[in-house]
C-alpha cells in the first residue's frame, strides 16, 4: 500500500489512480437491515446543539448574526473559528466565528453592497476602492458583454434569476478525495495533468487550462494551510473514521469559504464515511455512539453554512437557503445496494438534532432498494418532511453510481462534471409574448422580434402553436447566449479553483438551462384547444385578460390530451436548446424546477388563458397548478411522470407532494407502507422527483399565526426543504393553497 | 357493454380497502343517510356517463401503485350496487387483468348480486344501524333491500370488511358496539371491522347543494374512544 493510512482497505484500481468510486465498490458493507442499531445524540451533541440552537435563535431576531467587512471570501483568508472548542468532534467555519458571514466581492459589488445595505453594514472602505478601482468583478464582466436584448429580456423577466450578479454554485468537488488521498497527493495528480499538457499548442482553450491548473495546485495548498489553522494536517490520507469526515468537512468548508454559490452541495459522502467507520469499529476505537456523535456533529456543521445575500434573494427563494445537499442510497452498478448504516446515521440526525432544511436530504430511491431502509426513509419523511427522493434508476442509466445532487435535481458524476447553472426562462411568459407580437404583458416592452400581430377574436390553436414554437426558438437562442456570456465571465473573474481541483482535469460540463410556468402552458394550450379562449385586449393591443367559454382538460389528471401538450412543449424548448454552440462545448439539459420562485415569476407574469389571473403564482417545478388535479393525488403524479427525463429534462423535474397523514393510512404502520407503495408505484413509471410533505393544513394555519410554536417546522417546496416560520406570509398562504389531499 | 354514471374518482385512497385503491365514486343513492358526507352523489341518472373501457383504461394507469401496495379498485358511491350491470363490467374488467376489487355498499339496493359476489374479491359492508327502527330514521328506508341482500353473502366466496358509522348520541354507546360484534359474527367471512367516526366535513356540500344539514349541532366523533372499540372489536376477530 502507497499510504499507511490505507491498511485494511482491500486494493483497486483506486490505490493507483484518483478513483473514489472504485475504493467505495472494493470496501464498502451493503445494509439490508433495519434502524434499531440507532444510537441517541451524545451528551456532548447534545450540549453542543444548546449552544447553535441559542446563535441561530437570535440570528432569526436580527437578521444575520455578523458580518466581516473587511476581509473577503477565500479559502485561506479567516483565522480559525469555534462555536465550543472542546465540544466540537468536527472542526471548521466559514470566518473566524459562527453564523459570521463573509463578503464575495469577485461575484459582483452590486449584490455585496445591498446586501451588507440591508442588514446595517458597510464594505470597509479601502477595500471597497480595491474592488471598485482595481478589480474587474463576474457581474461587471457580464455587463460589458450582454447585448440590449439580453438585457430586456432580463428586465421583464422573461429570463430571471441568472447567476449574472452572483456565485454560479451548482458544482459539486469530490471532497472525499481530501480525506482518501491528502492533498499532497492530489497536488502531485494535478502537477501530473499539468505536465501531460507541455507540448500541446497554446490556444485559448489550453492557456485557460494552464492557469486554471495552477490556480487548482495553488487551491489546494490554500487547503492545507486553512486545516492547519485548526491544528490539522491534511497533506496525507485520513487515517480513522474522525480524520476522513473531518478532511472531507475540509475540503467542503474551502468551497464554502471560496464561493457564495446559490447552491453549494455536499455530495454523496455516508458510504463513503461508513467504509472508515467500520474500519475503526474494527479496530475497536470506535462504538456506535461515537459514529453517530461524528455523523451529528458534521450535520450540525452543514447546518451553520452561511452566505450573504440580498433580502431580495431570499424572498425569491424562501429563507436564507444553501442547499447543502447530500445524496444518500441508490444502488451499485453490480445490483447491490448502497445504502449502508451510515445512510441511517445521516437521517437519523433529522431525529438526534431535531428537523431542519439542511443539509437537503436527499434519497436516491430505487424499487430495488432494502426494504427496510425505505420504510424508515417513509417514517422519516412523515415524522419531519425533510427528505426528497429522486430516481436512482433514472440516473443510474447515465451516470453510474457514483453521481451525486447538486442543488436539488441536478446530478453530475463526482469528481467528473461540472455544470453552468442557468436558472430559467419564464414559459408562460414566452407565451403570452407569441399572442402579444413580442411584447411583454406588463411592461409593454418589445422583446422578441420574431412575431407577428395576431389579432383573432377567438385563438386559433394551430396558430398560437406556431407562433408559439417560433418565439421559443428565438428565447432558447437568446438564453444560450447569454449563458454563454455568463460564465465565459464567471470562469474569467470568478473561477472556482478549490472546487475544480477535487475535480478531474478533464472534467465534462453540462450547461443546465431551466424552464418555470410548464402547467400554465400546458392548461393554457388546452384551453385555446378544447375550450373557446378570446383575449381581451388593451389599447395598445396587449392581451390582459382572456375570456374562456366552456371545459378543457388540466395537467394534473393523468389525461393525455393535455399531458401530452406539456411533453411537447418541453421536448420542443430542450431541442431548440441543443442547436446552438455552448460555452466550452457544455452539453446543454434543462430542468423544471422553481423551488419557491414560482411566486415571484408569477408576480411578473400577466394573465394566463388558463384562468390563471395576473400576479397569482405559478405552480412550482412540474406540479400541476394548485385546485386543478381532480382526481387526486396519484392522477397528478402520473401526470408529472409522463415528463420526459433522459435526454429532455435532464437536469431534473421537481414535483412536491403533500399529504395529511391521515389521508396516508389509519394506523402508523399502514402510513409508512402506503408512502413507500406511492414511492415504489411512482417511480417505476419513471418518474423523477419527488418532494414529500406530510401535515395537516391546521397544523400550517396556527404555524402562521405562532410561528414560535413551530421553530423547526420544516416543509418541502419544490425540490428543497424550507423552514416554515421563514416564508415570506404570501409564500406560506401559496403554500397552505397548494393541492392538500384530503381523503378521508 | 353498459354504461355508468360516476360522480367523481379518487386516484389515491388509502383507506377504503387494502393498499391503494383507484376509488370510483359513482353516482346514485337511495339513501338519505343524516351522516352521509356525500349527498352530492344522491341524485340517480346524472353525473359523467362513463364506458367501462374508458374507466377501466384509466385504472390501467394505475397498476404499478396497486401491485405496490397490494391495493386496487375500490367502488363506492352513491350506492354501486345500483348500476349493476355497469359494475359487473367493471369487475370482470379488472379481475380478468388481475386487478383486486372491492365494492364499498350499503346493501341499499334490490335485486340478485350472484355475478357481482362472485367476480369482487371484497365487499366493504356499511350496516348503518342494527336496529330497524334506528335504520328507518337514519337512512329514510326500511332495512328490506339490506335483510334480501344479505344472505346472497353466502352463496359466494367474497370477503367482507365490516363497517359501522359511529355518530355521537346515536352510535356511541356499548351495547351498540355488542351489536356490531354480533352482526359481524353472523355475517360470513368478516375479515375486519371498521368504525368509522362520524365527521363533518360534508357540512359544506349540503350548503352548496342548498339541502338543510340533518345532524345540524352534532360534534364530530371522538375519534380515540372509537379507534380503543375497533382495536378491540378485531382482536376478537382474529381470535375466533
Amino acid at each position: 500500500m502507497r499510504f499507511e493510512a490505507w491498511n485494511g482497505f482491500k486494493e483497486g484500481n483506486w490505490t493507483n489512480a484518483v478513483d473514489v468510486q472504485d475504493f467505495i465498490h472494493q470496501n464498502y458493507e451493503p445494509y439490508e437491515g433495519d434502524e434499531s442499531f440507532l444510537a441517541p445524540p451524545t451528551a456532548k451533541t447534545q450540549a453542543l446543539y444548546q449552544e447553535i440552537k441559542a446563535l441561530v435563535m437570535e440570528e432569526m431576531k436580527k437578521g444575520v448574526l455578523d458580518v466581516e467587512t473587511y476581509l473577503v471570501s477565500g479559502i485561506d483568508s479567516f483565522e480559525a473559528g469555534y462555536i465550543d472548542k472542546e465540544k466540537e468532534e468536527i472542526v471548521g467555519l466559514q470566518t473566524d466565528a459562527p453564523l459570521k458571514r463573509m463578503i464575495n466581492p469577485y461575484g459582483g459589488m452590486r449584490m455585496v453592497e445591498q446586501s451588507l445595505a440591508a442588514y446595517g453594514y458597510e464594505m470597509d472602505e479601502n477595500r471597497k476602492k480595491d474592488f471598485k478601482e482595481f478589480r474587474k468583478t463576474h457581474n461587471d464582466g457580464v455587463f460589458d458583454a450582454y447585448t440590449p436584448k439580453m438585457r430586456r429580456a432580463r428586465t421583464v423577466g422573461l429570463m430571471t434569476g441568472l447567476p449574472d450578479a452572483y456565485g454560479r454554485g451548482r458544482i459539486i468537488g469530490d471532497y472525499r478525495r481530501v480525506a482518501l488521498y491528502g492533498i499532497d497527493y492530489l497536488i502531485e495528480q494535478k502537477q501530473a495533468d499539468f505536465a501531460r499538457y507541455e507540448n500541446c499548442p497554446a490556444t485559448e482553450d489550453m492557456i485557460r487550462l494552464r492557469e486554471e491548473l495552477r490556480m487548482q495546485i495553488r487551491a489546494l495548498g490554500e487547503m492545507k494551510n486553512m486545516a492547519m489553522r485548526y491544528d490539522i494536517d491534511i497533506s496525507q490520507p485520513a487515517k480513522t473514521a474522525k480524520e476522513a469526515i473531518q478532511f472531507t468537512y475540509f475540503g467542503y468548508l474551502a468551497a464554502i469559504k471560496e464561493n457564495n454559490g446559490a447552491a453549494m452541495s455536499f455530495g454523496r459522502n455516508s458510504t463513503f464515511f461508513d467504509i472508515y467507520i467500520n474500519r475503526d469499529m474494527e479496530n475497536g476505537i470506535l462504538d456506535e455512539s461515537g459514529a453517530q456523535e461524528l455523523i451529528d456533529h458534521l450535520v450540525l456543521k452543514l447546518r451553520m453554512v452561511r452566505h450573504l445575500r440580498t433580502p431580495e434573494y431570499n424572498e425569491l427563494f424562501s429563507g436564507d437557503p444553501t442547499w447543502v445537499t447530500e445524496s444518500i442510497g441508490g444502488m451499485n452498478m453490480d445490483g447491490r445496494t448502497l445504502v449502508t448504516k451510515s445512510s441511517f446515521r445521516f437521517l437519523h440526525t433529522l431525529t438526534n438534532l431535531e428537523p431542519a432544511p439542511e443539509p437537503n436530504m436527499t434519497v436516491l430511491w430505487s424499487v430495488q432498494l432494502p426494504q427496510a431502509f425505505k420504510e424508515y426513509c417513509a417514517k422519516m419523511s412523515i415524522q419531519t418532511d425533510s427528505i426528497q427522493y429522486e430516481s436512482d434508476d433514472e440516473m443510474r442509466p447515465l451516470y453510474g453510481d457514483d453521481y451525486a445532487i447538486a442543488c436539488c435535481v441536478s446530478s453530475m458524476e463526482l469528481g467528473k462534471r461540472m455544470q453552468f447553472f442557468g436558472a430559467r426562462v419564464n414559459l408562460a411568459k414566452t407565451l403570452l409574448m407569441a399572442m402579444n407580437n413580442g411584447y411583454d404583458e406588463k411592461k409593454e416592452l418589445k422583446v422578441l422580434e420574431n412575431t407577428e400581430p395576431m389579432m383573432d377574436e377567438v385563438l386559433d390553436f394551430d396558430k398560437v402553436m406556431k407562433a408559439y414554437e417560433k418565439c421559443m426558438e428565438e428565447v432558447a437562442e437568446l438564453y444560450v447566449n447569454t449563458m454563454n456570456t455568463i460564465h465565459y465571465m464567471h470562469d474569467k473573474y470568478a473561477y472556482e479553483a478549490g472546487q475544480m481541483a477535487l475535480h478531474d482535469t478533464d472534467v465534462k460540463r453540462f450547461m443546465a438551462f431551466g424552464v418555470a410556468g410548464l402547467s400554465v402552458v400546458a392548461d393554457s394550450l388546452s384551453a385555446i384547444k378544447f375550450a373557446k379562449v378570446k383575449p381581451i385586449r388593451n389599447e395598445n393591443g396587449i392581451a390582459v385578460d382572456f375570456q374562456v367559454e366552456g371545459d378543457f382538460p388540466k395537467y394534473g389528471n393523468d389525461n393525455d390530451d393535455v399531458d401530452q401538450l406539456a411533453v411537447a412543449v418541453l421536448r420542443k424548448f430542450s431541442g431548440e436548446l441543443k442547436k446552438h454552440v455552448t460555452y466550452r462545448n457544455a452539453e446543454p439539459t434543462l430542468s423544471v424546477l422553481t423551488i419557491t420562485s414560482n411566486v415571484v415569476y408569477g408576480k411578473k407574469t400577466g394573465t394566463t388563458p388558463d384562468g390563471r389571473k395576473a400576479g397569482q403564482p405559478l405552480a412550482p417545478g412540474a406540479n400541476p397548478m394548485h385546485g386543478r388535479d381532480c382526481s387526486g393525488a396519484l392522477a397528478s403524479l402520473n401526470s408529472v411522470a409522463k415528463i420526459p427525463y433522459a435526454g429532455c429534462c435532464q437536469d431534473g423535474i421537481s414535483n412536491t407532494f403533500s399529504i395529511v397523514p391521515d389521508a396516508l393510512g389509519k394506523e402508523t404502520e399502514t402510513r409508512v407502507k402506503n408512502l413507500v407503495a406511492v414511492l415504489d408505484g411512482y417511480f417505476k413509471q419513471h418518474a423523477f422527483h419527488l418532494n414529500v410533505n406530510v401535515l395537516n393544513r391546521s397544523t400550517l394555519e396556527d404555524a402562521m399565526e405562532h410561528p414560535e410554536k413551530y421553530p423547526t417546522l420544516t416543509i418541502r417546496i419544490s425540490g428543497y426543504a424550507v423552514n416554515f416560520n421563514r416564508l415570506t406570509r404570501e409564500q406560506q398562504l401559496e403554500v397552505i393553497s397548494r393541492t392538500f389531499h384530503e381523503t378521508m | 357493454m353498459a354504461k355508468g354514471y360516476i360522480h367523481s374518482v379518487e386516484s389515491m385512497g388509502l383507506v377504503d380497502g387494502p393498499g391503494i385503491r383507484y376509488v370510483v365514486f359513482m353516482q346514485g343513492c337511495r339513501m338519505r343517510c343524516r351522516f352521509c358526507h356525500n349527498p352530492d352523489t344522491w341524485q340517480l341518472n346524472t353525473g359523467t356517463l362513463t364506458e367501462p373501457q374508458e374507466l377501466f383504461q384509466k385504472i390501467l394507469r394505475f397498476r404499478p401503485y396497486f401491485e405496490s401496495s397490494g391495493g386496487g379498485v375500490t367502488f363506492s358511491g352513491g350506492e354501486p350496487l345500483l348500476q349493476p350491470a355497469f359494475l359487473t363490467d367493471m369487475l370482470r374488467l379488472c379481475k380478468d387483468a388481475g386487478i383486486h376489487t372491492a365494492i364499498d355498499t350499503a346493501g341499499g339496493a334490490e335485486g340478485d348480486f350472484s355475478e357481482i359476489l362472485e367476480l369482487a374479491d371484497l365487499l366493504l359492508l356499511d350496516i348503518k344501524h342494527t336496529d330497524a327502527e334506528k335504520y328507518q330514521f337514519l337512512t329514510g328506508c326500511s332495512m328490506e333491500a339490506y335483510e334480501n341482500f344479505i344472505p346472497q353473502l353466502y352463496e359466494h366466496p367474497v370477503d367482507l370488511w365490516l363497517r359501522a358509522v359511529i355518530v355521537p348520541g346515536i352510535h356511541d354507546h356499548l351495547d351498540y358496539i355488542r351489536e356490531v360484534w354480533a352482526a359481524a359474527k353472523a355475517l360470513p367471512r368478516v375479515k375486519k371491522i371498521e368504525l368509522l367516526p362520524y365527521h363533518t366535513l360534508g357540512v359544506n356540500k349540503y350548503k352548496t347543494l342548498g339541502i338543510p344539514y340533518p345532524l345540524e349541532g352534532v360534534p364530530p366523533m371522538e375519534r380515540r374512544r372509537v379507534q380503543r372499540w375497533q382495536d378491540t372489536l378485531n382482536r376478537a376477530l382474529i381470535a375466533e
